[in-house]
C-alpha cells in the first residue's frame, strides 16, 4: 500500500510558514494594544485578517468536502484516485471553523466591531439595524453557525470513518450509505453555503447592503480555490514520486474543473456587478464604490487575473495536461482568490485605512502553513489510494482525449 | 476503387483494425453510426483542428459585437438607456458584455458547425458517401485503398479482412 510520508523537509517548510504567521500575529497584537491612532484601526486590522484567513481556508476545506460529495452522489468513477486528497483537505474544516468562532466571540466580547451590528449603541442609533436585529444578533448567529459548521464536521468524520473502514474490505452497504450521505451533505452544504455562511460571516459586515447572488459568488470562489489546492497537491505528490495511478487524463479533468469553475466565478462576479451598476440604486452601489475608489488597481487586477489567466492559459488541451502551466496558473489564481476574499472583507471593515503589510502577508502565509500541516498530516494517516472503492479500477483506467 | 469490410459489432471492428494496422496495412477510414472510443489513435487519424477554427470564429464574434455596439450606441446615434453616460465606450461596456458573450457563442457555434459540414461535404442535397447504407444504422465498415498498400495484393487484403470477423467484404 502506498503511504505518504511527511518528510522533515516539508515539515520544516510548514513550520517556517507558521512562524511567519506567529510573528505577524504577535506584531498585530502589539499594534492593536498600542493603538497609535486611538481609533482601534490596528485591532480591527488584526481581527479582519483572522476572519479573512479563517474563512478562506475553512471554505476551501468545506468545498473539498462538497466536491467529494458531488462525486459520490453522482457515482462518478474517475475521481477515486484523488479521493484521499479531498478527504485530507476536508480535515482542515474543524480548525478553520475554530478560528471563525474565535473571531465571532471576540466580537461578542467587544474586542472588535467588525460586525457593527454587535455594537449596541450603533444598533440603537440605526433604524435599519434595529429592523434586522431579530436575525443579526450574536446568539442566533452563533447558534446557526454552530449547527451548520458542526453538521459539516460531523459529516466529514462519518465519511472519513467509513473511508478508512473500506480499506479493510469492501462492503456493499457501506458504499451505498456513502452515496446516500453524500446526497444529504449536498443539501446541508448547498443551502447554507449560498445563504447563512457567507451572509453571516461576510455580508453582514456591510449590514445595510445585501445581494442575493452574494452567497453563490463567495462559494464559487472557494470551490475554485479548493480545486486548485487539490490539483496542486496531486501535482506535488506526483513530483515526489507518489500517486503512480494518477495519469494525464485525471490531471486534464482537474484542469477542466479549474477552467470551468473560473468561468462560473467570473460569471457570478459580473452578474452581481452589472445589475448593481445598471440600476444604480444608492444603497446598493456603495459596496462597489468603496472598492472602486479605494482599491481600484488591486480589485481590477484581482478580477483580471482570476478571469483572464485561466481562460487564456487553460483553454488548450495540452496546457491542462502540462504540470508546469497548471502549477503556474494554479498558484496565481490561488493568490487571486485569497485577494478576492481580502476584497470581500477588508474594504468593509477598514474602509480607507487598509494596507497590505506584515500582518496581512504574514498571517496569510501562516495560515497556509497551518493548512498544509493539517492536510499533509491527515494524508499520512491512510494509504494514498482507496483501493477498495468499487470504482477504483475504473479510475485507474480513466482515459479521455 | 476501394475495399470495404463490414462488421456488425464495433468491438470486432476495433480488434480488426488493430490486427490490420499491426500487419502494416493502412486503414484509410472507418464508418460508424456512432463515435468509437479510441479508434482515431488506432488508425492514426490526425488531430482535428476544429477547436482552433472555433477559437478564431469566437474572437471574430467578440470583436464584431464590441465594434458594432460601440458604433451603433456610442458613435453613430448615441442612445441614453437607463441614464447611463453614452459619450465613451468604456463607460457603457458592462451593458455590452452579455450581448458580446452571446454573439461570441453564436459565431463560434455556427462557424464550427458550418466548417464541419463543408469540410465533410455533408450539406443538404449532397449524395451520401458512406459505402453501405447500414453504416448509419447498425453496421460498421473499414475502408482500405488497395492501390496505396504495396505489400499486399487485393486478394490478400480480402482474405485478411475476412479473418478479422467481417460479415461482408465488398469493393466499391
Amino acid at each position: 500500500m502506498e503511504q505518504f510520508i511527511f518528510s522533515s523537509k516539508t515539515k520544516r517548510l510548514t513550520y517556517i510558514l507558521m512562524s511567519f504567521g506567529v510573528i505577524a500575529l504577535v506584531y498585530g497584537i502589539f499594534l492593536a494594544v498600542s493603538d497609535v491612532d486611538g481609533a482601534h484601526h490596528s485591532g480591527t486590522r488584526l481581527w479582519t485578517n483572522l476572519l479573512i484567513n479563517g474563512f478562506f481556508f475553512m471554505g476551501i476545506a468545506a468545498s473539498a468536502m462538497f466536491f467529494f460529495a458531488v462525486n459520490y452522489a453522482a457515482e462518478s468513477g474517475w475521481w477515486v484516485v484523488i479521493k484521499r486528497i479531498l478527504e485530507a483537505v476536508g480535515s482542515f474544516l474543524p480548525v478553520g471553523s475554530l478560528v471563525l468562532f474565535i473571531v465571532l466571540f471576540a466580537g461578542v466580547a467587544h474586542q472588535h466591531h467588525i460586525w457593527h451590528w454587535m455594537d449596541a449603541e450603533a444598533v440603537a442609533a440605526d433604524e435599519v439595524l434595529r429592523g434586522k436585529a431579530p436575525y443579526l444578533n450574536w446568539m442566533f448567529m452563533a447558534a446557526r453557525q454552530l449547527i451548520i459548521l458542526g453538521a459539516w464536521i460531523f459529516m466529514w468524520t462519518r465519511f472519513r470513518k467509513r473511508s478508512l473502514e473500506e480499506d479493510l474490505g469492501f462492503e456493499r452497504n457501506r458504499h451505498f450509505k456513502n452515496v446516500r450521505d453524500a446526497a444529504i451533505f449536498l443539501i446541508i452544504f448547498g443551502y447554507p453555503i449560498s445563504t447563512f455562511v457567507p451572509w453571516d460571516w461576510i455580508m453582514s459586515i456591510d449590514a445595510h447592503w445585501f445581494s442575493t447572488l452574494f452567497g453563490w459568488y463567495v462559494f464559487s470562489g472557494l470551490w475554485l480555490s479548493s480545486l486548485v489546492v487539490t490539483t496542486l497537491m496531486v501535482i506535488w505528490l506526483k513530483k515526489q514520486g507518489y500517486m503512480k495511478d494518477v495519469n494525464a487524463s485525471h490531471i486534464q479533468d482537474l484542469g477542466k474543473w479549474v477552467f470551468g469553475v473560473s468561468f462560473l466565478w467570473a460569471y457570478l462576479f459580473f452578474s452581481q456587478f452589472m445589475l448593481i451598476w445598471y440600476s444604480n440604486i444608492p444603497e446598493e452601489v456603495t459596496y462597489f464604490q468603496v472598492r472602486f475608489e479605494e482599491y481600484k488597481y488591486l480589485y481590477w487586477s484581482m478580477f483580471f487575473v482570476n478571469f483572464a489567466f485561466p481562460m487564456i492559459a487553460l483553454m488548450d488541451r495540452d496546457s491542462k495536461r502540462n504540470f508546469r502551466s497548471l502549477t503556474v496558473i494554479g498558484i496565481l489564481i490561488f493568490i487571486g482568490h485569497w485577494v478576492d476574499t481580502y476584497m470581500l472583507i477588508t474594504p468593509a471593515t477598514m474602509k480607507t485605512h487598509s494596507t497590505i503589510g506584515i500582518v496581512e502577508i504574514g498571517l496569510g502565509l501562516g495560515f497556509l502553513g497551518l493548512f498544509l500541516f493539517v492536510v499533509l498530516n491527515t494524508l499520512t494517516k491512510a494509504p494514498l489510494m482507496a483501493k477498495n472503492h468499487p470504482f477504483f479500477e475504473e479510475s485507474v483506467h480513466h482515459e479521455i482525449h | 476503387m476501394k475495399l470495404y469490410g463490414l462488421y456488425n459489432d464495433d468491438g470486432v471492428l476495433v480488434d480488426g483494425a488493430k490486427t490490420l494496422v499491426s500487419k502494416g496495412i493502412k486503414v484509410n477510414e472507418v464508418y460508424s453510426p456512432f463515435p468509437i472510443h479510441g479508434i482515431e489513435r488506432i488508425i492514426g487519424v490526425r488531430w482535428t483542428r476544429i477547436a482552433i477554427a472555433g477559437f478564431l470564429y469566437g474572437i471574430t464574434g467578440t470583436t464584431l459585437a464590441l465594434f458594432g455596439m460601440s458604433y451603433f450606441m456610442i458613435q453613430d446615434w448615441p442612445m441614453i438607456i437607463g441614464g447611463k453616460p453614452n459619450f465613451a465606450f468604456i463607460l457603457n461596456v458592462p451593458a455590452f458584455i452579455p450581448i458580446t458573450f452571446e454573439f461570441t457563442v453564436l459565431c463560434a457555434a455556427h462557424g464550427m458547425a458550418l466548417t464541419y459540414f463543408i469540410r465533410n461535404w455533408t450539406l443538404p442535397g449532397v449524395k451520401a458517401k458512406n459505402p453501405h447504407p447500414r453504416t448509419t444504422d447498425d453496421h460498421f465498415a473499414i475502408e482500405l485503398v488497395p492501390e496505396d498498400i504495396k505489400d499486399y495484393s487485393k486478394e490478400d487484403l480480402t482474405s485478411l479482412l475476412k479473418e478479422t470477423g467481417t460479415v461482408e467484404v465488398f469493393e466499391k
